[in-house]
């Protein structure tokens, strides 16, 4: 029961951080398109901002950092968003969608060998800070940390804001428009490239802050990136391109998926020795059965896709696919 | 003639075709070195793989990141085959190693392109991202076939020699991976040539009016997967061959991205344009990591210029000025582009310094900051190198922008020139 | 057997009903056109008709043969073709190459990889044949991404005859097209058009009384009338739908 609750809200956690990367990503892609290879590469750039402002700001003012870079590393991320599609995308955009996605690509090696130019190549001691350390209850015997509490209270929050600026601001009533009838929206008269650079930094900031606040909870490296971006686009696949909702559902899905599947030791012998059958090394397919859910945890979200994609292409609530 | 044929394949292509098989035969002959070799063989290798990748992107319109799953599985067979020849379990000649790597590739073809050929486009992106990810992730799940982390390894010199050649010396391996290289070439070649390979094309051209015309897309796009992914297979034999070790990368995201970089780089709108890719690509990953360890950082924004300036690639840069040669014009762009190469020269020699310099400051800590720059050392840690770096870039930016719109201006007015011709030809021919 | 029959067809878009009701039946080798004003639902019936859209109800059949829920290369290689209002060609691909490709399936070819398209004579001839008769003979090699607008419209229409279909549905084929590249168009489709069953959506008028056997007239999803041009011309309630443009064409 213990095990269930913690990895339930273990689980949570990740899928909430998930989603907070996958609604930026989905955001930028109902809205203009473009597919952001490069997205993770943000939620990259934002961990080690965040680092490089909390180091730089606790050396004067002590425990005060993480909460500046709290605020000031997504801003920085967005800006950073807004430049590249002003400088970079807006030029590849009249060729079509391939052509983008190729640009976003390229980005990421940019963006992955300029942060090891900047950091170094190993990983940087970017840690929770002190005020955030510990733990928030204790469940049964387990501690669950106060900072995972945290992170999935700033998710709930973004959510939250997200959902109020898209439907209780002009901007995002331009914005929801855009996401069904982006021509429409032009044709009304909307200056979209603007829309566009402020989509795009917006998306990016999110990203930016999901690596504030990840970055510290799992590892701050220049490889960061590279798996969670794969899981991401898993996420969007599954949850349906284009669907904020299935977004959130799939990322909470996954999410709690791989947790547990980290946490239980089963393997496919076990499930033999319950239905009586012995298997041991001589047996066909042995090096299948013995392998253990924990190792199998890597290849669940892949399975989770493929699986979504013979039984049910259009994902879970898959609408635009462009 | 009667109209204007932006047709660069005409333009020489029984040309192209010899020049190459003839550089192929005789490069050995020229640079001589190991290094020199090992290079080739990997080049050799690349354009197999590259050319595969370009059936399914360029000629079928299909983005993939995962192509090196195809690649990579059948190097992981052909690996095993050849140590079943070795072991005397397979009498299959060495020289047709490949084959095996082609026929499993062609497998994995069928079974994974079933599942990622049910989607198009974007989302077929992300698809095949995802099944390489998945076959990554598997293949350190089991070590009897993909052996760990170290891989599997094996002896290429086993079996009867075929023709005497017992393809010890790394001369002799490169000229069997020239005799696949060509034999694929014209292979798939043949294929661009064929209904299948032509309905691709218009595939990639418009979908929904190919359903229209009687085909089912997703059935045409599985065969071309298939295809691709046996010359993709073959390469990965190739590959086996020459490195005689494979381990879990080469079904990982590297390769996956160095293709479609080689591919894109080169030029996927033209069969040859992967061929120059590669030799490029493997220029950069072999030759100039080297001397630099900031190589991928270089080739990044080389492949990121390309998509914003020339998404035709390098191969489309040549034809559109063999183009502009064969009208007679080029003498109009022979002072703008020695001014554009000029200022680039000067802009180009002060990013360089600065990435290397800030390369040097951040990963050589322990070493020291030396850094070695065109025969010239220079000490990372003062600023004098540093103000070299602002003045480089800032009279070579400031040079390069100006050369660079003389010389957009110049090209523009002699393409109009053409373009201006051949509407001329085409309002006054008819046949 | 007719050609072509619609039967009670209603098609929805969310909650929005588009074509409220429609029943059409074409006998083989006529020349029908479908006409009406704008937002009327003709694009949407060609779509229904063609598979790019499902049905909501109701149903079509093609010599008899159900064509609902059927995918657009089921139904293409039943023997229907059509052609598209906004030019929908193969770019990149030469003008020859782009009527080849449409030979291809229906001549047996369909997915083969081991002969040479060079050496294929009977759709190099078939191909051959079509371009010269759209009139793009001195075209025949140039990427049709390059061509003009009208060229690209012929070039449409050779594509949808390609197939070898014998019903051709054609989506304003003159569309911003001038009063000559008009005249001249329908010259070219009552050429190609010899003993097949045409069907054609329009809005020039010329065009539609040069060409039709009999003509529909569409409004707000539904069928107000049927009949052969002159009593169209005539009918009340059709002048009344165009909001008091009569239908008087010199």
């Amino acid at each position: 029961m213990e095990f269930f609750l913690i990895s339930l809200l273990n689980g949570i956690s990740y899928g909430l951080l998930l989603f907070m990367l996958a609604s930026g990503l989905t955001l930028i892609f109902s809205m203009m398109g473009v597919l952001n290879f490069a997205h993770a590469s943000f939620y990259m750039v934002g961990a080690y901002l965040a680092y490089q402002i909390m180091t730089t700001m606790d050396a004067a003012l002590p425990g005060v950092g993480f909460w500046i870079a709290l605020v000031l590393a997504p801003v920085l991320v967005g800006v950073l968003g807004a430049l590249v599609e002003r400088y970079g995308l807006r030029r590849v955009h009249r060729w079509g969608h391939v052509p983008e996605l190729l640009f976003t690509f390229g980005l990421t090696y940019i963006m992955v060998e300029m942060v090891q130019i900047i950091w170094g190549r190993s990983t940087v001691p970017y840690v929770v800070p002190e005020a955030l350390d510990g733990s928030l209850f204790t469940l049964f015997s387990t501690r669950f940390p106060t900072y995972r509490g945290f992170m999935m209270a700033v998710a709930v929050l973004m959510l939250f804001a997200i959902w109020l600026l898209l439907t209780r601001t002009r901007f995002g009533m331009v914005i929801q428009a855009a996401l069904t009838h982006p021509d429409a929206v032009e044709a009304l008269g909307h200056n979209v490239p603007r829309v566009f650079m402020l989509t795009f930094g917006g998306g990016c900031a999110l990203a930016g802050l999901a690596g504030v606040i990840g970055g510290n909870a799992y590892v701050t490296e220049p490889s960061m990136g590279m798996q969670l971006g794969t899981i991401l686009f898993v996420v969007v696949v599954v949850g349906g391109m284009g669907s904020l909702a299935g977004a959130f559902y799939a990322s909470l899905l996954i999410g709690i998926l791989q947790t547990f599947a980290i946490g239980l030791d089963w393997s496919g012998i076990d499930l033999l020795a319950m239905l009586g059958l012995q298997v041991d090394r001589d047996t066909f397919g042995y090096s299948v059965w013995s392998l253990t859910l924990p190792q199998v945890a890597l290849m669940l979200p892949y399975l989770l896709m493929v699986l979504m994609l013979i039984v049910r292409p259009r994902g879970l609530m898959g609408t635009r696919e462009n | 003639m009667g109209s204007v044929e932006f047709r660069p394949i005409d333009l020489g292509m029984y040309m192209a075709w010899v020049v190459t098989i003839v550089l192929f035969l005789v490069m050995p002959l020229i640079f001589t070195s190991g290094f020199a070799i090992s290079l080739l063989s990997q080049m050799g290798i690349m354009i197999v793989f590259a050319l595969s990748y370009n059936v399914i992107f360029g000629q079928g319109g299909m983005l993939s990141f995962g192509h090196a799953v195809y690649s990579g599985l059948g190097a992981f067979f052909a690996i095993h085959a050849l140590n079943w020849v070795g072991d005397g379990r397979l009498p299959l000649p060495v020289v047709l190693i490949p084959l095996v790597g082609g026929v499993f590739g062609a497998i994995c073809g069928v079974v994974f392109g079933y599942v990622t050929t049910k989607k198009a486009g974007v989302p077929f992106a992300m698809i095949t991202l995802g099944i390489g990810e998945m076959v990554h992730a598997a293949a350190l799940m089991f070590p009897d076939f993909f052996g760990g982390e170290a891989g599997i390894t094996t002896d290429r010199m086993v079996g009867t020699p075929f023709l005497g050649f017992t393809l010890g010396p790394a001369i002799q391996v490169y000229y069997l991976i020239v005799v696949w290289c060509v034999i694929s070439m014209i292979a798939m070649y043949a294929f661009s040539q064929t209904p299948l390979g032509r309905i691709s094309n218009a595939v990639r051209d418009n979908p929904e009016r190919a359903e229209f015309i009687g085909y089912n897309t997703q059935r045409v796009r599985f065969f071309v997967l298939v295809v691709s992914a046996f010359f993709a297979g073959i390469s990965g034999g190739l590959a086996a061959i020459n490195f005689e070790i494979i381990n879990a990368e080469q079904v990982s995201a590297i390769p996956s991205g160095a293709v479609l970089l080689a591919t894109f780089i080169g030029g996927a709108m033209f069969f040859f344009g992967p061929v120059i890719g590669s030799v490029l690509f493997v220029l950069f990953a072999v030759a100039l990591s080297e001397y630099t360890p900031a190589w991928q950082f270089y080739l990044g924004i080389f492949f990121v210029l390309m998509v914003m300036y020339a998404p035709g690639g390098v191969a489309s840069i040549l034809l559109l000025n063999l183009r502009v040669a064969k009208e007679g014009l080029f003498k109009a762009l022979r002072m703008p582009y020695l001014r554009l190469v000029a200022g680039s020269v000067v802009l180009l020699a002060g990013v360089v310094m600065l990435v290397e310099m800030a390369y040097g400051l951040t990963l050589s800590l322990s070493i020291g900051t030396m850094v070695k720059l065109f025969g010239i050392e220079f000490d990372a840690a003062r600023p004098t190198p540093w103000i070299i770096v602002v003045l480089l870039l800032g009279v070579g930016g400031w040079i390069f922008a100006r050369v660079r719109r003389d010389f957009m201006r110049a090209w523009d007015s002699v393409n109009q020139e053409i373009e201006a011709r051949a509407k001329q030809a085409g309002a006054g021919g008819a046949r | 057997m007719n050609a072509l029959e619609l039967v009670g067809v209603h098609k929805n878009f969310g909650k929005t009903e588009i074509i409220r009701g429609v029943d059409l039946a074409i006998p083989a080798g006529e020349r029908h056109a479908i006409i009406g004003p704008n937002g009327a639902g003709k694009s949407t019936v060609f779509n229904l008709i063609s598979g790019r859209f499902p049905l909501t109800s109701g149903s079509i059949r093609l010599h008899g043969q159900e064509l609902s829920g059927r995918r657009p290369f089921e139904i293409n290689r039943m023997g229907l073709s059509r052609s598209f209002q906004i030019t929908n060609i193969f770019p990149r691909l030469s003008v020859f190459e782009n009527v080849r490709c449409a030979t291809l399936y229906s001549l047996g070819y369909r997915y083969s990889f081991w002969r040479r398209l060079s050496r294929l004579k009977d759709a190099r001839d078939l191909a051959e044949d079509i371009v010269e008769r759209i009139g793009l003979r001195a075209r025949h090699d140039t990427q049709a991404g390059l061509l003009t607008y009208a060229e690209q419209r012929a070039l449409e229409i050779g594509v949808t005859l390609a197939t070898g279909a014998n019903v051709i549905l054609l989506d304003e084929p003159t569309a911003g097209m001038s009063t000559s590249e008009s005249e001249r168009m329908v010259e070219l489709i009552r050429r190609v058009t010899e003993g097949k069953t045409l069907v054609m959506v329009e809005h020039d008028m010329s065009v539609v009384f040069g060409l039709a056997d009999r003509i529909s007239v569409l409004v707000y999803g539904q069928v107000i009338a049927t009949d052969g041009p002159e009593r169209i011309r005539g009918n009340a309630a059709v002048q009344e739908a165009y909001l008091g443009t009569t239908l008087t064409e010199s």
